[in-house]
């Protein structure tokens, strides 16, 4: 900043202010008048003077203005950090709720003779919004899947014919046998639910659900 | 004697995008613990969440540690 104010300080020597000085006095002797960080620098770095009307009555001092936007940023960025560590946290709970309710009681699902070879049947369990389907894959085989697609949780359709469950919200694909993704944007299998028979009637006795 | 010299705006904006990164770091390694554990748990696999909860807990005071030391800087600039 070649036109900056500067304040002499008297040269001569043995003044005050010299002490210890001798010779011609160096540069860092003057004292600027302005502190640095007290002057607007306009975003091209030009002189005030050279600025714009509506810049000189509204000046805005373009590095403390980098300094303080990167601040704040950092002050959000802590803040997500914040909320990430609770949402750890709220997992924590859900999952210290879950294991307390423990696994479902066990309920009829249907007669065997109510579903023929090949073919599907809806039913609710543990809970009266729980949607799952049972499927006979033939003889006496059956499995039966929650209805939640493992992606967004639209309701997955039987396929007994090509052996998937295949979601039509986004055509993901499960295989009927297992459950397990076979195409399409899901990643994790459908829920199982475990199934006994008993007198040729079919019960579910509990949920299973799985990351592979 | 020591002389605390205050950091200079130049400085306190170097310092700050230093800690911006390692910040940034944290952050998405957070966002990632989340997405992984939330996976985990509705795949019933109980065994990651609390280790993810603690190294989340661990990078949030990390985050907070340099927040602080950020308004440390800023109270003694000139």
């Amino acid at each position: 900043m070649p036109d900056e104010p500067r304040e002499t300080i008297d040269p001569r020597i043995d003044t005050p202010g010299r002490e210890g000085l001798t010779g011609t006095a160096p540069a860092s002797v003057y004292r600027p008048l302005h502190d640095v960080e007290q002057v607007t620098i306009a975003p091209d770095w030009s002189p005030m003077d050279q600025q714009p009307a509506w810049r000189r009555d509204f000046p805005i001092d373009w590095p403390q203005d980098h300094y303080v936007e990167r601040r704040d940023f950092m002050k959000f960025l802590v803040l997500t950090s914040l909320a990430f560590t609770v949402g750890q946290f709220w997992i924590a709970g859900l999952n210290w709720l879950r294991r307390r309710r423990g696994q479902p009681e066990m309920r009829r699902v249907a007669a065997i003779d109510e579903i023929p070879p090949g073919t599907a049947l809806s039913f609710s369990y543990p809970g009266e919004h729980d949607d799952c389907v049972l499927v006979r894959t033939g003889g006496d085989a059956f499995v039966a899947y929650g209805q939640k697609c493992t992606h967004l949780s639209c309701a997955v359709r039987p396929r007994v014919e090509q052996g998937v469950l295949e979601c039509p919200c986004h055509q993901g694909s499960f295989d009927l046998a297992s459950g397990r993704p076979t195409a399409g944007p899901p990643r994790r299998p459908l829920d199982l639910v475990r199934l006994e028979i008993m007198n040729r009637q079919i019960y579910a006795t509990g949920i299973e659900a799985r990351t592979s | 004697m020591t002389v605390i010299r205050p950091f200079t705006r130049e400085q306190r904006t170097t310092v700050v995008y230093g800690m911006l990164a390692f910040v940034l770091i944290l952050v998405v390694l957070q966002l990632w613990l989340l997405t992984s554990t939330m996976n985990a748990y509705l795949g019933d696999d109980e065994s990651v969440i609390w280790p993810a909860a603690v190294a989340s807990l661990a990078c949030l005071l990390l985050n907070a540690g340099l927040l602080r030391y950020l308004y440390r800087i800023d109270r003694t600039r000139r």
